[in-house]
């Protein structure tokens, strides 16, 4: 009798224990079924060519359009931009902090990248666009500094702490064998990095980039507050333009619950979704293969 | 190894990359220091305590700052017993196998969904699906499923550095595996645990993009009464107050002196999970 | 006369980790109030085997066993047996020396604790006698609330033993319990095992040969998750029946 108690009670602890883990499943399903729900109703009217429409007007007496494609590629200008900028600072700060900072410069480093990545996106919007937007005015003669640019300054500083932590964490996983077989062929340090380091961590650095960008795109406030939010394909940098994010931010609070323009707005959601979704798995993929992170 | 090169381009290429590295240190400092030096001088009594009066271009942040506080308390609530119980459950009793294959995706999938998308989410589930309205608890849930990743890792990665010979010693005296977990294995992991916590909850308190659609209230002067009701909160304040007045420039002092909570409030949770972190490392050493 | 007869008993035991076999249809009889060394190279199973007599293995995931392993008589791998009865019964001490970090009383009352002691009075017997048994008590009696943390190897792993005494149980598991100690520590170990001898049923693991032959009545030699001979230690060391034996008790290889 006590026996078959202590066995029911531990399975009933060990399946307590399982359904809170569970739940992560369960509320990735949910966020699923719930975007794709919400997202129907517009598929079911407008088909799926409608995302692809050049004309994101979705407020207006005659003429509703909801073309998400200046949004689409807001969103990619925006990332690209802030990529092209992060990837340079975030792989070289890696390598340095990795393989030649001091001991004492290590300490000091951990806290900075957490400090960066701690300072919230609110924030650095709210810092965008009192000193950001006016110093990229001033500098490229512009009338308004509210544009692609400005936001993806914002956008590289909060992918800078991802990438140098993974990709730190790629550079030390290079086995020390690879570094002193180097030296011993006459190497120099600088050599030994650039020609055996980083190649070997090159995948590593890779995902860390994926994970990087994977961040930006679904980063909402700071472009929101300063990207200048029209809603125009454009590919210059200095023109200002409207992300996905920004936009389900910004008109959320404003459409009418089940009309067209609220559950076009859900549609967004699902094409950022499948994006970062996207993104994250071949990073994740990459990771475990080479057991980083 | 020290890194001193001899030849001259070697040693260029090197201080380059240094100065690239510190750039990124000054920029941190930077930013810091502008919101901290602008915003200093609005943090007085009557900002802290008082209420905001013309849409916030005047008076103070308290009932702002009371917002934030339930979310954070809702959040935590709600994702600290999940987070640490499938933490749990990963560490102490998951085998390899499909199930726990399944749950890591879900966890991995679950941190990069992006903010605002997991707002939608709670916009469609708690708010219009349950019925629970713009409100306090649909924000804290929203915000729980965000930080649940942050949660579960850390709390996982505490336990697993407990040594095993803690749980064999004790299964070894005829504990029973619960009995092992409770008495030989959590005392030791819960500094970690919390710490990790802590971190995902400053994340929270920052956020914007989810409260936006499930929860915040763009000028609510009166103090929440209930879970089901809307609060204030500061990051959406200072969104509010930075795009949203008519005349920006005027309402700069409270700007940054929202800022100023704000980045106080986020690090002030991360200084306290590195103190924390510290001290339990110093006191338990094995 | 001291009753000798089967304590436990293998009986055509094999065991797997994943497909990896790592015993081979061992079967022996341990007896009672004896001690029994386990000899043989690195990688033999004899840790592995004696983790199968406590059912200490359960723990490693992906693990199968088949045939039997009798404590009393009882099948400890039949659905009759409770692990944890059986682990109260069968006390373990790990090669590595494994305090808990709390204070060296709360270590010598976790046992008995867990099995629903609550009085302090009955608490403190339990920690005197467990730390005289193993002869730490007048080491630590005025630091009892003292990390255990802080104890040195060879006291730690006293403690370990007395911490397995303390629930009163009936056999011993010893793995390699003094391959990470100083001679010194070793020796007292040594001596404590020859003490506790004649009341528990003392089974110990070691790689240590002059070690066997010092403190264990029986042996026996395993090569490659095989039981190869068992006996009375004497006759195993001075004249052993399988040549596998000689070869590794006079040092040709392992």
């Amino acid at each position: 009798m006590a026996q078959a108690s202590q066995y029911w009670k531990a399975r009933l602890i060990r399946y307590l224990f399982m359904a809170a883990a569970a739940t992560s499943i369960l509320i990735v399903v949910l966020v699923f079924l719930f975007l794709g729900r919400e997202s129907v109703p517009f598929i079911a009217k407008h088909g799926l060519g409608a995302i692809f429409g050049g004309q994101w007007q979705p407020v207006s007496f005659e003429n509703e359009q909801f073309g998400m494609l200046p949004l689409i590629t807001g969103s990619i200008l925006v990332t690209l931009l802030a990529t092209v900028l992060a990837v340079p600072f975030g792989i070289v700060a890696a390598i340095y902090i990795a393989e030649m900072a001091s001991a004492a410069e290590r300490e000091i480093w951990k806290p900075v990248i957490e400090l960066l990545a701690g300072i919230p996106s609110v924030v650095l919007g709210f810092f965008g666009l009192v000193v950001v937007a006016p110093l990229v005015k001033e500098v490229f003669g512009l009338t308004s500094g509210l544009n692609a640019f400005t936001g993806a300054v914002l956008l590289a500083l909060m992918a800078i702490p991802t990438i140098i932590t993974i990709s730190e964490d790629a550079i030390r996983n290079v086995p020390q064998s690879y570094k002193e077989a180097s030296f011993s062929l006459g190497a120099s340090k600088l050599q030994t990095i650039w020609k055996v380091t980083v190649p070997a961590a090159l995948s590593g650095i890779v995902a860390a980039v994926m994970l990087g960008v994977g961040r930006v795109v679904g980063e909402t406030m700071a472009v929101m507050m300063v990207t200048g939010n029209a809603a125009v394909i454009t590919f210059s940098p200095t023109e200002s333009v409207r992300t996905m994010t920004a936009t389900v931010a910004a008109e959320m609070g404003e459409v009418p619950f089940g009309s067209d323009h609220y559950h076009a707005l859900f549609v967004i959601g699902v094409v950022l979704l499948l994006m970062t979704f996207g993104l994250n798995m071949v990073a994740q993929r990459v990771l475990r293969k080479y057991r980083i992170g | 190894m020290s890194m001193r090169p001899r030849n001259l381009g070697e040693r260029m290429v090197y201080f380059a990359m240094m100065g690239i590295t510190y750039a990124i240190l000054l920029v941190v400092v930077y930013i810091i220091a502008d919101v901290v030096i602008g915003g200093i001088g609005t943090i007085s009594w009557e900002f802290l305590t008082g209420s905001p009066r013309k849409s916030g271009e005047e008076g103070g942040i308290w009932p702002v700052i009371v917002g934030t506080f339930y979310l954070v308390i809702g959040t935590l609530a709600v994702a600290l017993p999940l987070g640490m119980s499938g933490a749990i459950y990963l560490s102490e009793y998951a085998r390899q196998g499909r199930m726990t294959r399944l749950i890591r995706l879900a966890i991995v999938t679950l941190a990069g969904i992006p903010s605002v998308v997991l707002g939608l989410f709670g916009l469609g589930l708690f708010v219009i699906f349950l019925g629970f309205g713009a409100s306090i608890l649909s924000g804290s849930l929203t915000l729980a499923c965000m930080i649940l990743p942050t949660i579960i890792v850390a709390s996982e990665e505490s336990l697993r550095s407990i040594p095993q010979s803690f749980r064999e010693g004790s299964l070894a005296l005829g504990a029973t595996k619960w009995e092992t977990i409770r008495r030989n294995v959590l005392p030791y992991a819960i500094p970690g645990m919390l710490t990790g916590s802590i971190l995902g909850v400053g994340r929270a308190a920052g956020e914007t993009a989810p409260i936006l659609l499930t929860v915040a209230a763009f000028f609510l002067p009166s103090l929440p009464t209930s879970i089901y009701d809307q609060c204030m909160a500061l990051p959406y304040h200072l969104y509010i107050l930075a795009t949203q007045l008519p005349d920006m420039t005027k309402a700069r002092p409270m700007q940054y002196g929202t800022a100023l909570v704000l980045i106080s409030v986020v690090l002030g949770f991360n200084i306290a999970a590195i103190v924390i972190r510290s001290y339990f490392r110093r006191k338990y050493r094995w | 006369m001291t009753d000798h007869s089967a304590h436990i008993s293998a009986k055509h035991l094999n065991f797997f980790y994943g497909a990896t076999q790592a015993l081979h249809d061992v079967s022996v009889d341990l007896k009672r109030s004896r001690v029994t060394a386990f000899i043989g190279p690195s990688g033999c199973g004899k840790s592995t085997f004696l983790r199968t007599l406590n059912r200490m293995n359960d723990i490693i995931d992906d693990t199968r066993v088949e045939g039997q392993v009798l404590v009393d008589g009882l099948d400890v791998y039949s659905g009759a047996c409770n692990v944890i009865d059986l682990r109260r019964k069968i006390g373990m001490v790990f090669q590595k020396s494994n305090p808990f970090p709390k204070s060296i009383f709360d270590n010598i009352a976790y046992g008995s604790r867990i099995h629903g002691e609550k009085s302090r009075r009955v608490l403190e017997e339990v920690v005197e006698r467990s730390l005289r048994r193993s002869g730490l008590w007048d080491e630590v009696k005025d630091r009892l609330d003292h990390n255990a943390m802080g104890l040195s190897g060879g006291q730690q792993q006293r403690l370990c033993i007395a911490r397995a005494l303390a629930v009163n149980p009936e056999v011993l598991l010893m793995d390699e319990p003094a391959s990470a100690l100083d001679p010194r520590s070793t020796a007292r170990i040594e001596d404590l095992i020859s003490e506790l001898r004649g009341d528990y049923t003392i089974v110990i693991v070691t790689h240590n040969m002059q070690q066997a032959a010092r403190v264990s009545d029986e042996t026996a030699f395993f090569y490659e998750g095989k039981l190869i001979e068992v006996g009375v230690t004497k006759q195993i060391f001075t004249n052993p029946t399988e040549k596998q034996t000689e070869d590794y008790i006079t040092g040709r290889f392992g």
